[in-house]
């Protein structure tokens, strides 16, 4: 069988498997399958086992829904990390992002999405269920204490804006508090190109300059 | 050559995907092309130029250089922000259905200056509203109306005798109403009260100002909704998709303060 890259057998194969990535196109997947190709045998055999251990081995954390070895996660059985807030976020790199900024010391949870009307996704295709049974839970279960406060880490885009909006709805009779990120200059960012509700909000949440 | 390349245009962001590392493809729709798609580069970046300027249902202008595939937003300066909408969990639910009804109805680099002048008018009304359900069917019944798509609401369109002043009925189906003894044959019609009938008939008279001046009780307004929901479906040959989530906010009524922002501490 001859590929549309006028290649036939495993070649044609690995370049097909790799344009299916998201961001590869055909020239970069040819790319990639003729590195490979040159490349030393373990190398190849360490990226297959890579990828079947990915597959088999990644689970979700019953806790907060992250991916995981092993189940609950690192992070929930951490003993040193503050129960009382929980900060959920989008995605799991998202809550990489966070820990990467070393400034938060709570549990966390991963809603795997984020509510998308047009596109068909609603608060049923995300992990929203886990989280109330979470917070119901909480108080009385064996992870031990009760969540005092929830931070809406979803993006500040109009569907991230709805996820929170949606989901303070849903907590607020629970009792628990629940805050936002705050929104305003990115480090790095030129005034003259933000846009106005960027900079109401800079303005809004403004802090006094200490020496 | 290279000044060609450009163009400008007002635009309003109807709705965005990720594209690639860092970029958004954009749906925008334009007061003099219609809908378009663009490419914005580099918007999920935090230190982005345009990020800012791009968000759904912002109103921009923007400086736009034609390429061979999706064109690409070079510039973008917001116009409104319309913070009002996205601030506000059922105005948002509104603002996205009536948007992916303008997506779906709208065909790429079709300039229909009056959807778009009706779009803005809606977004501002939507804006100032507690209930939005009046500026909804005022955008439906007028966008079905410059798209063609005008559902009959004075004749039978069975027997095609002028309806009289009594309880008649609509069917998505014959795409307008029947009169009593027509439905009997027609298996999705639906009974219509008179009052029903004549606010579908002032909403498609197009009187902005009249329009808003209504009062509509809850049973109407459901009726209002459920007839749109028979009716649509056969002008955008699908479900529409969002109004699943309509339905979700409004069976989640808010019922502490909103959230509040601030540090950590």
């Amino acid at each position: 069988m001859t590929s549309q890259f006028g290649l036939s057998g495993p070649m044609a194969r690995l370049i097909e498997e790799l344009s299916r990535l998201p961001g590869i196109g055909p020239k970069s997947a040819q790319r990639l399958a003729y590195h490979l190709l040159r490349s030393p045998q373990e190398q190849s055999e360490a990226l297959a086992q890579a990828l079947l251990d990915m597959k088999a081995k990644s689970i979700l954390c019953s806790v907060c829904q992250n991916i995981t070895e092993r189940d609950p996660c690192a992070l929930c059985q951490d003993t040193t990390r503050d129960r009382s807030i929980l900060c959920v976020v989008e995605e799991p790199l998202d809550l990489v992002a966070l820990e990467r900024a070393r400034s938060y010391r709570g549990l966390y949870h991963v809603l795997h999405g984020v509510i998308s009307p047009m596109d068909g996704v609603g608060p049923d295709q995300l992990k929203v269920r886990e989280l109330l049974a979470r917070l119901q839970d909480l108080p009385t279960g064996q992870a031990g204490g009760g969540v005092q406060e929830i931070i809406m880490a979803t993006n500040p885009t109009l569907e991230g804006e709805a996820t929170a909006m949606y989901l303070q709805r849903l907590i607020a009779p629970l009792g628990i508090r629940v805050t936002r990120l705050a929104r305003g200059l990115p480090a790095g960012a030129d005034l003259e190109y933000a846009d106005e509700v960027t900079l109401a909000r800079a303005l809004e949440n403004r802090q006094e300059v200490s020496s | 050559m290279t000044t060609s390349r450009l163009y400008r245009t007002e635009a309003i962001v109807l709705r965005h995907v990720r594209f690639g590392e860092a970029d958004r493809l954009l749906t925008l729709f334009t007061p003099h092309y219609g809908k378009l798609r663009v490419v914005a580069k580099g918007v999920l970046r935090p230190t982005s130029r345009l990020a800012g300027h791009l968000e759904v249902f912002a109103r921009s202008a923007l400086l736009l250089a034609r390429t061979r595939t999706f064109d690409i937003v070079t510039q973008a300066q917001t116009l409104e922000s319309n913070a009002a909408i996205r601030e506000d969990l059922q105005r948002t639910s509104s603002a996205l259905y009536a948007a992916e009804l303008l997506d779906r109805l709208s065909e790429e680099r079709h300039e229909n200056y009056p959807a778009y002048a009706l779009f803005l008018s809606f977004l501002e009304w939507l804006s100032t509203v507690q209930e939005p359900e009046l500026p909804v069917r005022y955008f439906e019944m007028q966008l079905l109306e410059l798209s063609g798509y005008r559902p009959e609401l004075y004749i039978c369109l069975n027997c095609k005798r002028p309806l009289s002043e009594e309880a008649n009925a609509f069917s998505g189906a014959a795409g307008g109403a029947l009169c009593p003894q027509c439905a009997l044959g027609d298996p999705e019609a639906r009974t219509v009260s008179v009052a029903t009938q004549k606010v579908l008939r002032l909403l498609q008279k197009g009187d902005l100002a009249q329009a808003r001046r209504l009062r509509l009780t809850e049973p109407l307004t459901r009726e209002l909704e459920q007839l749109m929901r028979l009716y649509l479906p056969h002008v955008t040959e699908r479900d529409l998709r969002s109004t699943a989530f309509v339905d979700v906010v409004r069976a989640t009524p808010p019922t502490g303060p909103a959230y509040r922002t601030g540090r950590l501490d």
